[in-house]
C-alpha cells in the first residue's frame, strides 16, 4: 500500500471521527436539556425546529455573536489558551478508540481505528489528564478568586480520582494482558465482556469517570451555587462555548472508553455477521452502547445531588482507592491460582 | 411538645449501617424514581397553541356591551367608577346630538371611558353596580405588554365590536346553575 493512500485513508477517517464527535457533542447539549425536562415532567426546548432539533445550532450561533470579553486584569495569552487546550485535548482522545473491525474496500482492509497504539490506554490517560490543564490555566488567567478555587478543586479531584481509575484499569490490564485498545476489544469477542470478569473494577472506573468528566455528583469545579460557575466565571462568547462543549465531548469519549474497555466495544452480543455489513453492524452497536452511557451520565446528573467537597475527597481516598487495591489483589490471586 | 402537623418526622443522628454507607442502594432507588418520571405524562401546556381551561367563574378583561340594535348601553352615570375599590375607571360624559340615536341608547353617553388594567383587581363590583348592564368582565385575559400605556384601555378597545359580539354568559350561566344570585 502506497504511503499516499495510507495518508488519505487516515485523513478521511480522522475527519469523519472529528465530525461525528462534534455533532454528537452538539446534540448531547440538546439531549441533556430534553432529558432534564423529561425527568422533571416537562417537555424541554421545542421551539427551534421540529422537537427543538435546531436548538444546538441556535445556541452555537448565539455564542458566536456574543461579545468577546477579556478581563483587563487577566493574562491574555493563557486566557485564550485555556479553552483551546480543553477543546483540543477532549477531541484528541478519540484517536485510539477502535470504532469497528476493518472494512474491506477494493480488496484491502481499512482499519476503523485511526491509530492502533500498543499503549492506547496510557495515551488516553495522558490526554484526559492534560484536559484539566485547560481548566486550571483558564481559571488562573481569569484572575478571579472563584475561578481559582474551582481550579484547585478540579486539580485535586483529578489527582485523587485518577489513582483509583488507574488501579481499576491495572486489574483490567492484568486479565487481558495488553495495553492496546484493539487487542482488549478482540479479547472480549463473542460476549466475553470484561464487565463479567471485573464488575467491581467497572464500578470503580465508572465512578471515577464521572469525576474525571466533572459531571454531577462530582461537578464541584463548576458548582453554580458556591462558585458562580467556577473556572468559566469570567468567560463569554465562544470561549465559554468551548468549555461547555469540551465537557460534552469528554462525556462522549468517556462513554466510548467505557464501552470499549468493559462492554466489548464493537462486539454485537449473540450475533455473528461476517463481511462489511457485520463491521458496520458492530460500529452501530458500539454507538448504541455509547449513547446508552451518555444517557446514564444524564440520568445520574438529574438524580443525584452534588457531593460536599470533604465527602468527595473521603470517597476518593478512603473508599475507592482501597476498593481498587482490593480488586487488584483479588484479580492477582485468581490469576495466579489459574 | 405536641407537633402542629401529622407530617413531622423524628430525625436521629445514628451511625449509618454498612449498606447506607455504600450509597449505591440509595442512588439506585433515586434513579428508579427519576426514570419513572421520565416516562410520565408531561404537565406542560404549550401556551400559544394550547390554552389552559379557565374556571367557569373566571373574571378577566372587561367589555362595554351594546344593545340588540348595536347602540352603546353605557350612559356615563359613573356608578362603576364609584364602586371601583381600586379607582381604575375614569370617564367623561357627553350629550347625544341629533343623528346619533343609533349609536347611543340614551341622551347621555360616555365620551371617554378608560380602565387602567394595572390598577384593576378584577373584583367585578363595576359589573354589579351598573344599572344599565353595560359593563361586564369576560373570560378573556389582559394581554401582556412592555409599555405601561398599553394597559390603559380606552373605548376603542373596550366597546364590543359590532361585527363579533362577545359572550358574557358563561359565568352567569354557571351562577344560575349553582343557584347563586
Amino acid at each position: 500500500m502506497s504511503i499516499y493512500l495510507f495518508l488519505i485513508e487516515k485523513t478521511i477517517l480522522s475527519l469523519v471521527i472529528f465530525a461525528i464527535t462534534l455533532s454528537i457533542a452538539m446534540y448531547s447539549t440538546l439531549a441533556e436539556r430534553k432529558f432534564a425536562a423529561f425527568f422533571q415532567d416537562r417537555i424541554g426546548p421545542n421551539r427551534a425546529g421540529p422537537f427543538g432539533l435546531l436548538q444546538p445550532l441556535a445556541d452555537g450561533l448565539k455564542f458566536f455573536f456574543k461579545e468577546e470579553f477579556i478581563p483587563a486584569s487577566s493574562d491574555k495569552i493563557l486566557f485564550v489558551l485555556g479553552p483551546a487546550i480543553a477543546m483540543i485535548m477532549s477531541c484528541m482522545s478519540g484517536a485510539v478508540i477502535p470504532w469497528g473491525k476493518s472494512l474491506i474496500i477494493g480488496g484491502h482492509p481499512v482499519s476503523l481505528q485511526i491509530t492502533d497504539l500498543n499503549i492506547g490506554i496510557l495515551y488516553i490517560f495522558a490526554v484526559v489528564s492534560f484536559g484539566v490543564y485547560g481548566v486550571i490555566l483558564g481559571a488562573w488567567a481569569s484572575n478571579n478568586k472563584y475561578a481559582l478555587l474551582s481550579a484547585i478543586r478540579a486539580s485535586s479531584q483529578m489527582i485523587s480520582y485518577e489513582i483509583a481509575m488507574g488501579l481499576a484499569l491495572i486489574a483490567l490490564v492484568m486479565t487481558t494482558g495488553t495495553l492496546s485498545l484493539s487487542k482488549i476489544v478482540e479479547s472480549q469477542a463473542a460476549s466475553h465482556w470484561n464487565i463479567l470478569l471485573q464488575p467491581l473494577g467497572f464500578l470503580i472506573f465508572l465512578i471515577c469517570v464521572f469525576a474525571e468528566t466533572n459531571r454531577t455528583p462530582f461537578d464541584l469545579p463548576e458548582c453554580e451555587a458556591e462558585l458562580i460557575g467556577g473556572y468559566h466565571t469570567e468567560y463569554s462568547s465562544m470561549k465559554l462555548g468551548f468549555y461547555l462543549f469540551a465537557e460534552y465531548i469528554n462525556m462522549f469519549v468517556a462513554s466510548a472508553v467505557i464501552s470499549t474497555l468493559y462492554f466489548g466495544g464493537y462486539d454485537v452480543p449473540f450475533l455473528n455477521v461476517s463481511g462489511n455489513i457485520g463491521v458496520l453492524l458492530g460500529t452501530a452497536c458500539l454507538f448504541a452502547k455509547i449513547f446508552g452511557f451518555i444517557f446514564l451520565f444524564m440520568w445520574v446528573r438529574w438524580t443525584v445531588p452534588r457531593f460536599r467537597y470533604d465527602q468527595l475527597m473521603r470517597l476518593g481516598w478512603n473508599g475507592l482507592i482501597p476498593l481498587a487495591i482490593l480488586n487488584l489483589l483479588v484479580t492477582g490471586i485468581v490469576l495466579v491460582l489459574n | 411538645m405536641k407537633s402542629l402537623t401529622h407530617r413531622a418526622k423524628r430525625v436521629s443522628n445514628k451511625r449509618m449501617t454498612f449498606l447506607e454507607k455504600l450509597y449505591l442502594p440509595a442512588i439506585l432507588g433515586g434513579m428508579w424514581i427519576t426514570i419513572r418520571h421520565f416516562f410520565k405524562k408531561k404537565v406542560t401546556i404549550k401556551y400559544p397553541e394550547q390554552v389552559r381551561e379557565f374556571s367557569p367563574v373566571f373574571r378577566g378583561l372587561h367589555v362595554l356591551k351594546r344593545d340588540d340594535t348595536g347602540a352603546e348601553r353605557c350612559t356615563a352615570c359613573g356608578l362603576c367608577a364609584v364602586a371601583c375599590p381600586a379607582e381604575a375607571i375614569t370617564m367623561d360624559a357627553a350629550e347625544r346630538v341629533h343623528g346619533e340615536e343609533s349609536m347611543y341608547r340614551e341622551e347621555k353617553y360616555a365620551s371617554r371611558y378608560d380602565i387602567n388594567m394595572l390598577r384593576c383587581i378584577f373584583c367585578g363590583l363595576c359589573e354589579e353596580a351598573c344599572p344599565k348592564q353595560a359593563i361586564f368582565l369576560t373570560d378573556r385575559i389582559v394581554p401582556a405588554s412592555a409599555r405601561r400605556d398599553d394597559f390603559v384601555w380606552g373605548k376603542d378597545r373596550l366597546v364590543e365590536p359590532l361585527t363579533h359580539r362577545i359572550d358574557i354568559s358563561k359565568r352567569h350561566f354557571y351562577y344560575k346553575q349553582q343557584g347563586k344570585p
